[in-house]
Parts: C-alpha cells; structure tokens; sequence
C-alpha cells in the first residue's frame, strides 16, 4: 500500500531532530524573508499611503522615493522563494497550492504595483494617472494584506492531511487572527512607509507626513498589544521555544524596544533612527515568527501532519550546493543593496527621467 | 473543463506572455550598451540620446516583464505542487542562483541606468548599461538550465515509489550542464538579441521613412543591424546543433517536429504540410532523408518513428510540425532580412531605401512570432512529459487546487495581461511617436 507506506515515511521524519545543514537553511530562508520584509515593507508602505499624497507633483515624489531600489527590493521575494523552493520543496509546494486563490490575488497585486510604477507618470490623462494611482495603491494594500494574512495561517495552523496537502477551503484562511496578522502587517509596512517618505520629503508634504506617521505609530502600537495577546490566546506553542533557550527572550524584548523606541525617535525628530526602529521591528517580529514556528515550517491541525524543518527539507547535497551558492552570491547581493542605497540616498527630486 | 486542461492553458498563457518580454530586453540591452559604448569612444552625441531613448522602451519592456516574471515564480508551487515536490531538490536551485547571481545584478543596476545619470559620472552609467545586460543573460542562463533539466535530466536519482517518490540530485554540475544546456542557451540567447535588435531596426526604420531623426537613426540602425546579422546566422548554427541533440536525445520530439511515423526510416527534411493525426499520416513537400544529411551527412541514416511509442507516449504531432515549421520559415526569411539589409549597407542605401525600410519594421513581428513558435516546439514536444521520461504532465497538478479556481485564475490573468499588453503597446507606440529628446545646448 504505497499511500499508507507514505504516510509512515513521513510520521518517521516528522519525530526526526533537524540536521545543522536544515537549520542553517532555515536561518537562511528566514533571513532572506526578514531582509524582504524590511525592505519591501516600506516600499508596500509608500503604496499603502500612495492616496495620501494630494497632487500629482506630490505622487510623484512618493513613486520616485523608491523608484530606483523597490524592484531590487522585490528580489529578495524572488530569491526567497527559489531558496524556499530549493531548500524546502513542500512547503513551497504546500503552501503556495493550499493557499491558490490567495497566492492569485497576490500575484495580481504585485504585477499592478510594479507596472502602475511604470506606467503611471508615461501619460498625462487625469483619468490615466488616477486609475494607476489607484492601481498602486490596491496592489500594495492587497499584497501586504494577504501575505500577512497567509502568515498568520501557517502560525495559528492549517488543516493538513498524512500526504501534506492543504485539505482547508479558501474561506478556511480568513479566520479572526489570520486576518489581525494581515491588519497588523498593512499597518506596520504603512508606518515604516510614513517614516521613509518623513525622510525623503521636504516642506509642507514633509510636515503632513509627519502628521500620518505619528497616526501609525500610536496605532501599530495599539496593534502590536492586540497581537502579542491574540497570539498567546490563539497559538500558544509560539512561546515554548523561550523555556527551552532563555537568551532567546532578548529577541521579544528588543522587538518591544524597537515598537517603543519609533515613535518616541519620530516625536524627538530623529527621522533616520525612528525609520530604522521601524525596520527593527519588522525585522524583530519576523525574529519571534521564526522563533515561534520552530522546529515547524508549517503548523497543521491536527498537529502530527505539520512540515517541520526535518520532514520538508530538500536532500543533504542540494541544500550544501545552495550554501556555496549562497556563500558567493550574497556578499554581492548586499554589497549591490549598499551601493544602490548609497548613490541614491538623500531628498526625492523629481527630474524629467523620474517615474 | 479539467483541471489539467485548465493549468495547462494557464501555465501557456503565462510564460507565454511573459516570454515577449525578456528576449526584447535581452536584445535591447545589447544594443543600448554597445550604443553607450560608442558615445565614451566617439563623443558622438547622437549615440547617447539614441541609447538614452531605447533605453525608456527597454524600462517599459523590462517592467512588463518583472511583472509578469513573478507569476511564474510560484506557479510551479500554486497549479503543479507534485511537480515541485518531485523536483524540489534539483529545480529550486537554479531558480535561487538566478534572483542571487542575475536578478540582483541586473535590477540594481538598472535603478543606476534610469535614474542615476546625474549621480555617478558617464563611465560608471556606461558600466551600468553593460552590468544590466550581464544580469539579463545570466538569468537566461540559469532559466534554461532549469528548463534543458526538464527535457534532459541527467545528475540526479530516484528515491521512493508512489507519491513519496522523489528526484534527487547527485551531480550539480551535471545537472547544470545536462545535454542540452548548452545548445538550448546558445539558441534562445541568439533569438533574443534578434527580437531586441530588430525591435531597435524597427524603430529607425520608421524614422528613416519619416525623414525624422534620420542622423540619430541612420546610425542605431546600423548598430541594431550588425547585431542581428549576427544573431540570425547564430540562429542557423545554434539551430542545427540544437536539431542533433534533440535527435539524439528526444527522437520522438524530432519525429514530431518532422512529422514522421514510420520507425526505423530515414526521415523527410519537410518545408511545410499537413499532419493527419487520425490516420498517422504526414502530408508534406520536402528532402527525402534530409534530416540525416543535416545531423550525420547520411541520407539513409534510420530514425524513430512516432509508431515506435503508444500513443499517450506521443506528443500533440500536429502543433509541434506546425510551430516548429513556423519557427524555421521565419528564422530563414530573418536571415534574408538581415542580408537585405548588409547589402543596402553596403551600396550606401540603407537608410533611404523604403521598400527595405517597411520590411525591417517587420522584422521584430517576425522574430517575436518565430520566438513563440520555438518555445511551442520545445514544450509542446515534450509532452506528455513534465520532465523527460520521468514524470508525465498528468501526474504533475497540485492534489489540491479545484479546476473552478484554476478557471477562476485563468479569466483573471487573461484580463490583467490583455490590460498590460494594450498599456505596454499603447505607451511604446506614444514613446516612439514622440521620438528622442533633441540635442540639448552645451550648458
């Protein structure tokens, strides 16, 4: 009976201790996500906060404040998912089936952001720019939405059957605290968007900008505590990785620093570290997710069916070939990220080459 | 509607569609950087505003193409979930190494190209141009690295049986250089620098019939020329050494390229016809054991025929004869194209011509088509495998995903793309319309 032989396969690996290659690349995955999220999530944010922007001259500093890095932003998408595809071939092949009409919508929200970048300024119809305008901002609201929403559902746990197959419905997905996941991730990109454009505005848009970002951060702090309790309440396995490595707290205390540390940095006018502590603490909570999922990938209800570490990992030579991959290749990434940052660093000007 | 049906259509229509635009980028990239080569050697002004120019169509063209690239990212994961569990440990790694050795690369440099020009001095923007162009090959490199795995495996071994069964990876090396890496590589880079450079020809050529820019376009035109006459004759070559290796390991594929059924018989070297799939038979004009002179100058050199497989083991005959047929016609008449126009080059006429000129502004219709066809031939002659005599399309699908929504999805992706493609052209034709920027005053 190959069906139940594979059923015992998997419960066998499913008990197995991770190997220090699988837990290198789970740091590794994680670490490309975390870098994504910090990076992206302010790009999202600026789309998030794009209808805030009054006048045309005033959306257009918004698009060109990430004009020349969030396609190198959205990369680290790409990239975390092959080295997800590679390293973890079912979760890749779990996730992105189980969650298909999701995973759709957010592929549909990631193509009009990225073509309402381009698209928009190309013309001058009222009419033209509006419906791109709106077209940028849907999609980023969209896509931070239903990813936060996804990872909400992989921590709270999703119906997974003895093969790992999603046996849920889509309606299975919008459950209370997957979407306060999604609710929390839109108003934490919106913040660190509102402190980003704080520093690349200047004069009266600056001041409004001010005026959002103060609005966020009081908000996501509101956010942050309903969270923190929902997560305790809903999935409270996530903390039991603190019992067993008590160093691991400096992770949820320095997170809570950095929610604390924003606005307190953005009241005392200190755009480029109030904008940082908000990276902190996307990076942070990406931080207590990892920490939460571990040794799981995916939580699945019931409990014996999850991926872990152990049971999704891709063959011991090809995650040692995607290190030396890795090994080359990410100095370039980040030494491509610094020099990009660099040369464009400074206030947005919009020239006649700009979006 | 099955669903296996419906994942089929939807993954055709999305790298399709996606498939229009790397190659232009591709092409195009060589162009703008030989172009903003020129202008450091020769301070020409006319090759900078011409690289300046091309290069707003190659951002249009690359954005569409991000856009659309993303999709297929994790649509191995949301319509083919078996497929990727069964290849996750082989087909993952090439798509990693191309977001960490090409598209970072090539994205990063390209916010430098667009928006840096004031920022960095005219070597390091040069340095750019070529640096977004390496990014785009590589990425080529690493796509049909994945791809040839797919129609040649070689470097890996299977664990399990069943649904537990899995390809794993023994070789990487191997893996990365299977049998038909390198003549698939060569061919596809080829046809990409014909689409973008006779996409560049176009353009000129249209400004050569006005009578606008003639100074600016004369000169691309003779860049984006040498550059297609290369590619074109490349196509031959990379074309023909691709035909032997599908010969030698695809024959049912070459079968169905040529329409051949008999097993065991030299095979027609066909020019055009028509296949009768009822009654397994090929009606077509062509060279009798002409494809045995082309792979071992053996005219009577013997072949497998489609007979030797069942038929579920067969391909779609009628559409692989078909695009494969299309592919080569046009590859041929781009070649004709390109000679065209070397030979006005040569006589001083090129640039005032018109009948050559209203052909050239053809030329990337043709290429872009002969494109598409290609990629059918080399996908559609795969089937019924996903990957080669290991893992049939059928038994690839997501266990879980409904054909309601794969339904759902189709329709969707159909409007988004039709919106895209109607901007994409809409902003390209208004670009071209509006031509380059004049020459500025010395401030």
């Amino acid at each position: 009976m190959p069906l139940t032989q594979t059923a015992q396969a998997l419960a066998q690996s499913a008990a197995a201790d991770p190997t220090a290659l699988q837990l290198t690349w789970f740091l590794l995955v994680g670490l490309l996500l975390t870098l994504y999220a910090v990076l992206d999530g302010f790009d999202l944010g600026v789309g998030i906060l794009h209808l805030f922007a009054r006048t045309d001259e005033e959306r257009r500093i918004f698009m060109n404040s990430i004009g020349p890095v969030w396609d190198g932003n959205e990369v680290y998408l790409l990239t975390g998912g092959g080295a997800l595809f590679a390293a973890f071939p079912d979760v890749y092949a779990t996730v992105f089936s189980g969650f298909y009409l999701a995973l759709i919508l957010v592929l549909v929200a990631f193509i009009l952001r990225a073509v309402s970048l381009e698209f928009r300024s190309k013309e001058a119809f009222a009419w033209w720019r509006q419906a791109w305008d709106v077209a940028f901002h849907a999609g980023s609201l969209l896509a931070a939405l239903l990813v936060g929403v996804a990872l909400g559902n992989i921590a709270r746990g999703i119906p997974l059957d003895a093969n790992h197959e999603y046996a849920g419905s889509f309606l299975t997905l919008l459950n209370p605290y997957a979407l306060l996941v999604g609710l929390v991730t839109v108003l934490l990109f919106a913040q660190q968007g509102a402190l980003y454009l704080v520093m690349k505005t200047e004069g009266a848009l600056q001041a409004r900008m001010r005026k959002v970002a103060t609005w966020a951060n009081a908000l996501f702090i509101l956010l942050y505590a309903a969270l923190t309790l929902g997560t305790l309440l809903v999935q409270g396995d996530m903390v039991q990785g603190y019992y067993v490595a008590p160093i691991l707290w400096l992770v949820p205390l320095a997170t809570l620093a950095a929610v604390l540390a924003t606005p307190w940095l953005h009241q005392k006018g200190k755009e480029g570290a109030a904008f940082l502590a908000s990276c902190l603490t996307v990076a942070g909570l990406m931080g207590l997710f990892g920490i939460g999922m571990f040794p799981n990938m995916v939580r699945s209800i019931p409990v014996e069916n999850s991926l872990t570490i152990a049971n999704a990992s891709s063959s011991p030579l090809s995650q040692t070939v995607m290190l030396i991959i890795a090994c080359i290749g990410m100095p370039l990434v980040l030494g491509y990220s610094a020099y990009i940052y660099w040369v464009f660093r400074g206030k947005v000007k919009v020239e006649k080459a700009s979006y | 509607m099955d669903v296996l049906l419906l994942s089929r259509i939807q993954f055709g229509l999305t790298v399709g569609f996606h498939f229009i635009y790397p190659p232009l980028s591709i092409g195009m990239s060589v162009v703008i950087a030989v172009l903003y080569g020129l202008y450091l050697k020769t301070k020409d002004e006319a090759y900078e505003r011409s690289a300046d120019f091309f290069l707003k169509l190659f951002a249009l063209t690359f954005a569409v193409g991000v856009a659309t690239g993303i999709v297929m990212e994790f649509e191995f994961g949301t319509n083919w979930a078996t497929y990727s569990r069964y290849v996750g440990d082989i087909f993952g790694s090439p798509l990693a190494a191309e977001g960490v050795f090409a598209f970072f690369l090539e994205s990063s440099f390209l916010g430098i190209l667009l928006f840096g020009r004031k920022k960095v001095g005219p070597k390091v923007h040069f340095l750019s141009a070529v640096l977004v162009s390496a990014g785009a090959h590589l990425s080529a490199l690493w796509i049909i690295v994945a791809n040839s795995w797919m129609q040649t495996p070689a470097g890996y071994r299977i664990e399990g049986t069943g649904l537990a069964a899995r390809a794993r990876i023994t070789d990487f090396w191997a893996m990365v250089f299977n049998p038909s890496t390198g003549e698939r590589l060569s061919h596809t880079l080829s046809s990409s620098w014909l689409a973008g450079s006779t996409l560049i020809l176009a353009v000129c050529a249209w400004y050569l019939i006005k009578r606008q820019h003639v100074a600016l376009a004369g000169k691309t035109a003779k860049v984006a020329l040498l550059v297609a006459s290369a590619a074109a004759l490349m196509q031959l070559g990379t074309g023909h050494l691709s035909a032997i290796k599908v010969s030698q390991t695809q024959p049912i594929k070459l079968a169905a390229m040529e329409g051949h059924w008999e097993d065991d018989q030299p095979m027609d070297l066909n020019f055009g016809g028509v296949v009768d799939e009822a009654n397994q038979r090929t009606f077509a004009i062509g060279i009798p054991g002409g494809v045995g002179m082309l792979v071992s100058m053996n005219p009577s050199q013997k072949f497998k025929g489609l007979k030797s497989v069942a038929p579920a083991d067969r391909p779609p005959v009628q559409a692989v004869f078909q695009t494969y047929h299309i592919m080569v016609g046009l590859g041929m008449a781009l070649i004709g194209i390109t000679l065209l126009g070397l030979f006005l080059w040569s006589r001083g006429i090129l640039e005032t011509f018109k009948p050559a000129l209203w052909v050239f502004m053809a030329s990337p219709l043709l290429a872009q088509v002969a494109i598409q066809a290609g990629w059918f031939t080399a996908e559609l002659g795969r089937q019924p495998w996903i990957v080669y005599n290991l893992l049939r399309t059928s038994d690839a699908l997501s266990k879980t995903v409904q054909a309601e929504a794969v339904l759902f999805s189709l329709i969707l992706f159909t409007l988004l793309y039709i919106l895209l493609f109607a901007s994409f052209a809409y902003l390209g034709v208004r670009k071209v319309l509006r031509g380059p920027e004049p020459i500025a005053p010395k401030a």
